[in-house]
């Protein structure tokens, strides 16, 4: 117990301080790098809530696949004048304040605490020993339970394959 | 030091969420914007998996695939339009691109 909460804020630090340097870096390239350190972050909070499966997607699918796709683009740009112009838009001031009220809603719903969230009755923990059987019981009701949203995320996949192509080619007039 | 339970995993994703948001509304490079979205989904992501963990049920992590795939798509598209708007404009800036603004 006492490893599980050192372990949640030390990935929780690495996230939050991750997430503020994306949003606040001047080149791309670090936000990225950034954003990188937070994904593996919250990949380890997966770990820790016992999905071992998900934090192996997270790594592969985010990391390993949408982060390089970034990576390409950020190079196709070039950000070589980026570090000269301003970071933030002329609304900054605005969107703070819309910020700040969300997160005064937001934080008044948790001090709250769980006990106001009206939720169900937890089941039975699974024990915790059992590491081996995350991915199955994912796999078990992901292509039972949720089969047919499995197959129409495979199509929505296709279709922004296709877009994606579309979209970046360059067309030549005749 | 107390135990860690559901709700600090919950105030973890709100201050992701608001760190996203922020990020959406004031930076100016699009590239930076892209990646506050991916911000945002991941709080998302912690909250399901959280739930899912307390209630003892994996119906929260099969949402979690899916948004991810959801993210995956919304990524390949937003860059290549990000890729075809600079061909056109030469600019990824959000407040430079205001053609449909009048």
């Amino acid at each position: 117990m006492l490893l599980d909460g050192t372990l949640f804020y030390l990935f929780a630090a690495i996230v939050l301080v991750g997430a503020i340097l994306t949003v606040t870096m001047r080149n791309v390239v670090y936000c990225a790098v950034c954003l990188i350190t937070t994904l593996l972050g919250v990949a380890g909070l997966y770990l820790l809530q016992q999905a071992e499966f998900l934090a192996g997607v997270q790594i592969i699918v985010y990391i390993g696949g949408i982060m390089v796709l970034y990576m390409f683009v950020i190079m196709l740009v070039p950000i070589g004048e980026e570090s000269r112009q301003r970071r933030f838009s002329s609304q900054k001031w605005l969107a703070l304040l819309g910020g700040a009220v969300l997160a005064v809603q937001l934080g008044f719903l948790l001090s709250r605490g769980i006990g106001a969230f009206e939720l169900a009755e937890p089941s039975i923990a699974r024990d915790l020993g059992d590491l081996g059987s995350n991915s199955e019981d994912v796999g078990g009701v992901l292509f039972s339970e949720y089969l047919l949203a499995f197959e129409l995320a495979s199509v929505l996949l296709l279709v922004a394959m296709i877009g994606a192509v579309v979209m970046a080619k360059v067309r030549r007039e005749s | 030091m107390f135990p860690v339970t559901t709700i600090h995993y919950l105030f973890l994703s709100t201050a992701l969420l608001l760190i996203g948001t922020m990020g959406v509304l004031t930076r100016r490079n699009l590239l930076v914007v892209l990646m506050s979205i991916e911000l945002i989904l991941n709080a998302v992501n912690i909250n399901l998996v959280a739930f899912s963990n307390y209630l003892g049920n994996v119906n929260g992590q099969v949402f979690v695939i899916f948004v991810i795939t959801a993210a995956a798509a919304e990524v390949a598209v937003a860059l290549g339009i990000l890729i075809a708007l600079f061909r056109n404009k030469e600019t990824i800036h959000a407040d430079e691109i205001d053609i449909l603004k009048w």
